[in-house]
């Protein structure tokens, strides 16, 4: 068969191109895991340092940014999920590339903490945040806060049909009606926090509910984006995906209304964002310094005026203004050092739901 | 991939032939250099395989009984038991009636629609899932999760038993028509049968991705024991649940592989004797032109033309603005230098086990050929959870550095390197290299000069497929890479699970263009080895 083109020749271009590249990309793949020379005025390159960033990672990428922008130390990020990086930095105990870990909850943090593997936080930090966004060990600090909803389609559910209490949706009422994100950290948080306010027995009665009353979505957007759809009525999600999505087109979002429980119920539990340094860190002081960057002045101010929509937690900085003052929202007192992350993926798995 | 095999049982008797010519086959086990390197990959290739088993072991057995026998896990069976018993069927019935319309029949234009229902196979499952949930956002459970698994993979039954079909013998045919067949009955009682080790092997294909898939399902909310496994990892990193529910999946593939080779048979589908074949005639389409072509259209509208309008919508939607992130660029030239270093790896390590198989037959290389589709055939996460424990805690040295993440591929992607090779090596008569020697070349000369270069093309499209692989892996990428490193399939799944679908756009779009070539390879490459 007559073609246009030769075909052995064409494989054979293919494969010598193929392996002269490829030595060449080895070599380059090779040489980034090295510590890049730093550029920056100040810093040098044994001040970079290594963060596991389980944060939105356009927020902890602000913080870098400026934070390298001001002291010309380099960060270097590794991205994942609260417990995914718990655990992992956990399996790699005393050899951990980590310096920093970020998180969006509680529950990893404390993990790490029992692990004995966070060096503490010094008084610096500790005057920046105050004590109720601090777990009472002092080993990490807050770094910032999110609040637990219901976001519910409007077209759907009057004011009146909402739930007065998270423990509500365990009824039957509420079957096939309401969706989260069970395999995310995000609600593991809420859930550790309802296991030390309810204890175990209700927590599992309520997660063997849930297992036959809601459906599972994998993330809070797009929980939320099913609400919006009409796919369910509501979703417990945390506040600022709302606000974001109403801050760029609204897509997502315009049935939906946010319903906060109050009332020091576990609903409206507020999560705290947590940093801690590593014990086995061997740039401390650049470590250290990155932590009092995102608690401080700087750092708040970041969150307070960027589209991540969390709220500061340190340093006076108040909240954005289109976000329910944080002292409004008659959140349920948890100390964030006693939230168990095992207890309840094992609960979890028990449930069905993992 | 699976052509290649029925291209070397084609071949086999005449080398058979000359084999026993030369002294019957499997008498030699090889040169020792190429056994003990054979024999590390396959040890290196069981690593994952041994990783389960002991974790498996070490929980207990009452652990293994909490974990495995609960509701949950029937549920996770369901889904992927239904999932398969459903879309290999709807891929088998696709891609064989497609590859006779347009090898077999006088389809108008079936030169494009040859290459058009090879083409889905360059648009990444996830990215399939992508677009389907633009278009439809209620789409998922076991319906999504057949639809977005058939557009995206039935090109992997096309493709060989097209292969196939443009090179089968049309003699037999013409005994069948002589002896008072109908074309239908010749198609049914002739052709099918001669299909069955392509068509078989494209179905293990299917199978085994549909029990790898984690992003395409995911995206529709369809839990399978691979989501499920990264579910269980996401919250308990190395777990007993996450492990007992990868040993359950194990299983299943052991019995896909067993159930692929019974299948197979022992039948022989080799053309025996020497002589010049014509080529197969093209049945005229007469009224059925119509329905042929509106399926055709209809199936490339569903594959090719939802996911590259959804995608080309949230580019247009997304405006310049979503190209000027420097990460963009970043993740291209990662993507291009991992899967061009694992392509590169992979064929390399495939090499002396494709030439002890072919070249020294016999029940050890045949085991040790056998460790390479085990561990391939264990989705992303499992076995990046077996490397992620095995570093940290053997050689921290080389945890998360770019060496750990192309090892992962090549563990993955080796099978796809070593049926190419072998087809390619089976192709190339050992007499010529002999022939180099007896000229006087060292054997190790003449072994590159002729073999080697002779393999080539069949090497590049190995390299093709796993390279291929690479461009769309993303659970073990994202467990092992080296800090900092943004893949174009990691990008893409971190910005559209935000639901941030105009940003992702632009790293689906450079996936497909990634692939596109390599496809286009690959689908020349099989037509070639199946001797057109």
């Amino acid at each position: 068969m007559k073609t246009w083109f030769n075909k052995t020749a064409i494989s054979r271009t293919a494969l010598t191109a193929i392996a002269g590249v490829s030595v060449f990309a080895l070599a380059a793949c090779g040489g980034s895991t090295t510590p890049a020379a730093s550029e920056g005025a100040q810093g040098s390159a044994t001040d970079a340092i290594t963060v596991y960033n389980a944060q939105h990672q356009e927020l902890t990428q602000a913080w870098v940014d400026a934070f390298t922008k001001e002291t010309g130390i380099k960060v270097t990020l590794r991205n994942g999920d609260d417990s995914e990086l718990s655990n992992q930095i956990i399996a790699e105990g005393a050899k951990s590339p980590a310096d920093v870990f970020l998180t969006e909850n509680s529950p990893a943090m404390t993990q790490v903490e029992n692990a004995g593997l966070f060096t503490g936080i010094d008084a610096k930090i500790q005057s920046q945040v105050p004590a109720e966004y601090r777990p009472s060990t002092n080993k990490w600090t807050g770094i910032a806060a999110r609040s637990t909803v219901f976001a519910y389609n409007k077209t759907k559910l009057t004011e009146a049909q909402l739930p007065k209490s998270i423990m509500d949706l365990a009824d039957p009422a509420w079957k096939g009606k309401w969706a989260a994100s069970p395999s995310g950290a995000d609600f593991q948080a809420i859930v550790s926090a309802m296991l030390e306010i309810k204890g175990q027995d209700a927590t599992l009665a309520w997660l063997k509910a849930m297992k036959e009353n809601s459906k599972a979505y994998k993330g809070n957007s797009t929980a939320m984006k099913a609400v919006n759809a009409g796919e369910v009525d509501g979703a417990v999600i945390y506040h600022y995906y709302w606000f974001g999505d109403q801050a760029k087109t609204g897509e997502n979002s315009k049935n939906v209304a946010l319903h906060y429980f109050k009332n020091q119920d576990p609903g409206a539990f507020v999560s705290i964002s947590g940093g801690g340094v590593l014990a086995s860190s061997k740039h401390q002081a650049s470590a250290e310094k990155f932590l009092e960057f995102i608690t401080g002045k700087a750092g708040q101010t970041i969150l307070q005026t960027g589209t991540s929509f969390e709220y500061p937690v340190a340093s006076d900085v108040a909240a954005n203004a289109k976000l329910v003052p944080l002292k409004d929202l008659d959140a349920p007192k948890v100390d964030a050092a006693k939230l168990n992350s095992q207890k309840v993926t094992d609960l979890m798995t028990e449930a069905g739901l993992l | 991939m699976v052509f290649p095999q029925r291209t070397t049982a084609a071949r086999a008797p005449r080398t058979d032939g000359l084999r026993h010519a030369a002294g019957g086959r499997g008498t030699r086990s090889g040169p020792w250099p190429v056994v003990v390197l054979s024999v590390l990959i396959a040890a290196f290739s069981l690593l994952p395989l041994a990783y389960v088993v002991v974790m498996t072991g070490n929980a207990g057995w009452d652990t293994i009984e909490k974990l495995v026998f609960r509701p949950r896990v029937g549920e996770l069976l369901l889904n992927t038991v239904g999932l398969v018993v459903v879309t290999v069927p709807i891929c088998v019935v696709l891609g064989v009636a497609g590859a006779w319309l347009v090898e077999r029949t006088r389809l108008r234009g079936h030169r494009v629609w040859s290459v058009l229902l090879a083409a889905p196979l360059a648009i990444p499952a996830f990215v399939n899932s992508y677009a389907w949930v633009s278009e439809v956002p209620s789409l998922g459970g076991l319906f999504g999760g057949v639809l977005i698994s058939t557009l995206s993979y039935f090109p992997l039954v096309y493709i060989p038993v097209a292969a196939v079909l443009s090179r089968m013998d049309p003699a037999l045919e013409q005994s069948g028509s002589s002896l008072g067949l109908g074309p239908w009955k010749v198609f049914f009682r002739v052709v099918l049968p001669q299909l069955r080790l392509a068509t078989a092997g494209g179905a293990l294909l299917v199978s085994l991705h549909l029990l790898a898939e984690y992003g395409a399902f995911a995206m529709i909310q369809f839990d399978t024991f691979t989501t499920a496994i990264y579910d269980q990892f996401r919250s308990t990193f190395n777990g007993a649940a996450a492990n007992m529910l990868a040993s359950v999946l194990v299983l299943f593939c052991l019995l896909l592989l067993l159930g692929e080779s019974k299948t197979r048979g022992n039948a022989r589908y080799a053309r025996v004797g020497s002589g010049v074949q014509a080529n197969p005639p093209r049945l005229a389409m007469g009224w059925l032109e119509i329905p042929g072509q509106v399926g055709l259209a209809a199936l490339t509208a569903l594959a090719l033309g939802v996911p590259l309008f959804h995608v080309f919508r949230w580019l247009i939607l997304g405006g310049p603005a979503i190209w000027t992130g420097s990460d963009l660029a970043n993740a291209l030239l990662q993507t291009l230098g991992y899967g061009l270093a694992g392509a590169l790896a992979t064929t390399v390590l495939a090499f002396p086990l494709a030439f002890l198989v072919i070249r020294h037959p016999g029940p050890v290389t045949k085991l040790l050929e056998g460790a390479n589709y085990i561990s391939s055939s264990m989705p992303g996460i499992v076995v990046a959870l077996a490397l992620v424990t095995i570093t940290i805690h053997n050689v921290p040295a080389v945890y998360q550095t770019a060496v750990v993440l192309v090892a992962a591929y090549a563990l993955l992607f080796m099978p796809r390197a070593l049926v190419n090779l072998r087809a390619g090596l089976a192709q190339a008569p050992k007499e010529l290299d002999e022939a180099a020697q007896a000229l006087g070349k060292p054997p190790l000369v003449a072994f590159l000069r002729v073999t080697l270069r002779l393999t080539a093309p069949a090497a590049a499209g190995g390299a093709a497929l796993v390279f291929l692989g690479i461009v769309n892996e993303l659970t073990a990428t994202l467990l092992l890479a080296p800090n900092g490193t943004n893949t174009l399939a990691t990008e893409f799944w971190s910005l559209s699970s935000e639901i941030n679908y105009t940003g992702a756009a632009p790293y689906a779009l450079l996936m497909i263009v990634l692939s596109a070539p390599m496809t286009y390879l690959l689908f020349a490459q099989s037509k070639k080895a199946a001797g057109q």
